[in-house]
């Protein structure tokens, strides 16, 4: 056991020596997802909040026919602009995000007390404009509401007759649930983190040492093969768990900072989510440098080793990919699948949602015995004849 | 002492070892000369157990590699014609790496560096990163490695690939060295001049048969060839694949 400790700590300091794979790890790797991550969130962030609370501008066409309307409009802070001449145009055209058509009919079925009509021209598709209609919509039917119950009092009825049913509503999704949503790819970019941190010492440790020759004379020393791959596996798995332990703790700092509250979210990103997160990452990471480590050592240039390291990237994607864009109901078996488990580990942990201690211990073991079981893959390989013969 | 006794080697449908058998003993230069492909590099693999061969046996000291290669492993020190070195670590890091995975402590790394050093002629370059090293430098830097644990047996092949005029007299003093601390030294050639110039016996080996096992003064009174050159040849059938 004591080679595969020598073997470790000769992998990790001369790693160490190479500049790329150390930014990689400590820079690249772990920053990269939360930098993306806070730009994206507080662009998406502030300009909701800019909406919500900045006047709107409506250009109205027609704002001559319906003078009261257009006056309780302004007294909700709508900014009304002459209208264009070609309404659906300018919507479609992203001229404008709504558009206001008062026809001249308006004032006429107004004044004889029948429903009057006005047109809102939008585009659906147009994703950034929906809170514009919405705020629109929002304020032309309280004014409608309002004015309604004020023709029904000055003919003698109380306004509550026409309400029959009184809806009301109980949603179940708290501040934090809201908030994850926006984290529904979080968990990928740890996974991802774990991947990119040993990859360039699984390539190293294998395909590297057969490419410039040094696997020979190492074998011929008196050390087990198994031994040997013990340690070159350690010092794999703890690259990347650095990378992964620096991703998730700097996604706990930077998400501090993010100005979720003022959209009605919250986040619970402190010391016991990045205690259970890394928790449930530890034997996905294992897994990982051991699956890049068996494919690797299939390699026989470090080039080749880079092509199918690179194709194997997109297994991780897979699942994380499907449960982010499916949400769908948590089955106690999914805790026992790799990547799957880690997934909705930390999802649920972003939600504030309870996830039971068996759960994780589900998590852990299963990963774990995978990894056991890729690792006697790789033995397998690393016993053939052919692997320290190079090409 | 190396023992072989009819080793069998086949890779899927190439036979390369057929029936060898021969030994090296302590205190002596043993040579394996033949072609390019006759099985040599084959051979010395079985020997420091990097493969197993298919049928035979390997003995060194006394200790069956099939049973126990560790052991085998520990008693041998091999320079493979694979001879890479890590190109970020400095050449004393090379040889402490392998001086650790052997178990020897720090103070006997150093000392047996230190005598490497001296022995080799390697001060000017020791303490420098692998990379960018010569031909020369790197094989004294595998030689220095392979022989951290003072093993009893070493295994060479092709040990002058690549080097020099100067650096393959090196070589040779060296190997002479070798033979008068009373080591067993096996190397593997199919360069005749260096086979002649140091062996105190040679195997002759060819499309994976010895077809001769002697002294070189006995090969040449067996061929009755005056020339060691034409001995071999005369043995071997066809001059192609050796080289003066």
């Amino acid at each position: 056991m004591k080679s595969s400790l020598v073997v470790f700590l000769k992998e990790v300091r001369e790693n160490l020596r190479d500049r790329r794979t150390v930014i990689n790890t400590l820079i690249t790797g772990p920053l990269f997802a939360p930098l993306i991550f806070v730009l994206l969130i507080n662009t998406l962030v502030t300009r909701e909040i800019d909406k919500a609370e900045k006047p709107l501008p409506l250009p109205v066409i027609g704002a001559d026919n319906a003078p009261n309307l257009v006056e309780a409009l302004k007294q909700q802070r709508v900014e009304i602009k002459p209208g264009p001449a070609d309404a659906e145009r300018a919507v479609r055209e992203q001229d404008a995000d709504v558009v206001l058509r008062i026809p001249p009919e308006f004032a006429n079925a107004w004044n004889k007390g029948e429903p009057a009509q006005v047109e809102v021209v939008y585009d659906q598709s147009q994703r950034d404009a929906s809170s514009a209609v919405a705020r629109l919509r929002g304020i032309l039917e309280q004014y409608d509401r309002r004015t309604g119950a004020l023709r029904m009092v000055a003919r003698g009825l109380a306004p509550s007759v026409t309400r029959t049913v009184v809806v009301a509503e109980r949603d179940q999704s708290t501040a934090q649930s809201r908030a994850s949503n926006l984290f529904a790819m979080l968990p990928y970019f740890f996974i991802l983190g774990g991947f990119v941190g040993g990859m360039a010492l699984a390539i190293d440790t294998t395909a590297g040492e057969r490419e410039r020759q040094s696997l020979e004379p190492l074998f011929a020393n008196p050390v087990p093969r198994w031994q040997i791959l013990v340690g070159k596996l350690g010092a794999t798995t703890a690259f990347a768990i650095t990378t992964v332990l620096l991703s998730i703790t700097a996604f706990a700092v930077v998400g501090q900072f993010l100005p979720t509250e003022k959209i009605g979210m919250t986040l619970t990103i402190g010391l016991p989510f990045v205690v259970h997160a890394i928790f449930v990452m530890l034997p996905l990471v294992l897994l990982l440098a051991t699956l890049q480590t068996l494919v690797a050592a299939f390699a026989k240039s470090y080039r080749e080793a880079q092509t199918y390291l690179s194709l194997l990237m997109f297994v991780p994607v897979i699942p994380t990919m499907m449960l982010s864009l499916m949400p769908f109901k948590t089955l106690y078996w999914m805790y026992t699948v790799p990547l799957m488990s880690q997934q909705i580990i930390i999802t649920r942990l972003l939600r504030g949602d309870d996830v039971p201690t068996s759960a994780f211990a589900v998590c852990f073991a299963c990963t774990a015995a995978a990894a056991l079981v890729v690792y006697a893959l790789a033995l397998r390989v690393y016993h053939s004849e052919r692997l320290a013969i190079s090409a | 002492m190396i023992e072989v006794r009819d080793l069998h080697k086949a890779f899927a449908k190439v036979i390369a070892v057929d029936g060898v058998t021969f030994s090296a003993r302590d205190g002596e230069i043993t040579g394996l000369l033949g072609p390019n492909g006759a099985g040599k590099t084959t051979t010395l693999r079985c020997l420091y157990t990097l493969m197993q061969p298919d049928r035979g046996e390997v003995l060194v000291d006394g200790i069956n590699a099939a049973a126990d290669p560790v052991a085998v492993r520990r008693r041998l020190g091999a320079l493979p014609d694979a001879r890479g070195l890590y190109k970020r670590m400095t050449a004393r890091e090379n040889i402490a790496y392998f001086g650790r995975l052997h178990g020897l402590d720090d103070t006997t790394i150093r000392q047996r560096t230190d005598a490497a050093v001296a022995g080799l002629e390697m001060v000017d370059f020791i303490d420098r990163r692998t990379e960018g090293f010569s031909q020369g430098q790197r094989v004294k830097t595998a030689i220095a490695r392979a022989l951290i644990h003072a093993p009893n047996n070493v295994i060479l092949d092709e040990p002058t690939n690549g080097l020099d005029v100067m650096a393959t007299r090196a070589m040779r003093e060296f190997l002479k060295r070798l033979k008068r601390e009373g080591r067993c030294v096996l190397f593997s050639s199919h360069i005749m001049q260096e086979v002649a110039a140091l062996c105190d016996r040679i195997v002759v080996i060819a499309k994976g048969r010895v077809i001769a096992d002697e002294s070189p003064d006995a090969l040449r009174a067996q061929t009755g060839e005056a020339n060691l050159e034409d001995a071999f040849v005369k043995l071997i059938g066809t001059d192609e694949g050796l080289a003066a």
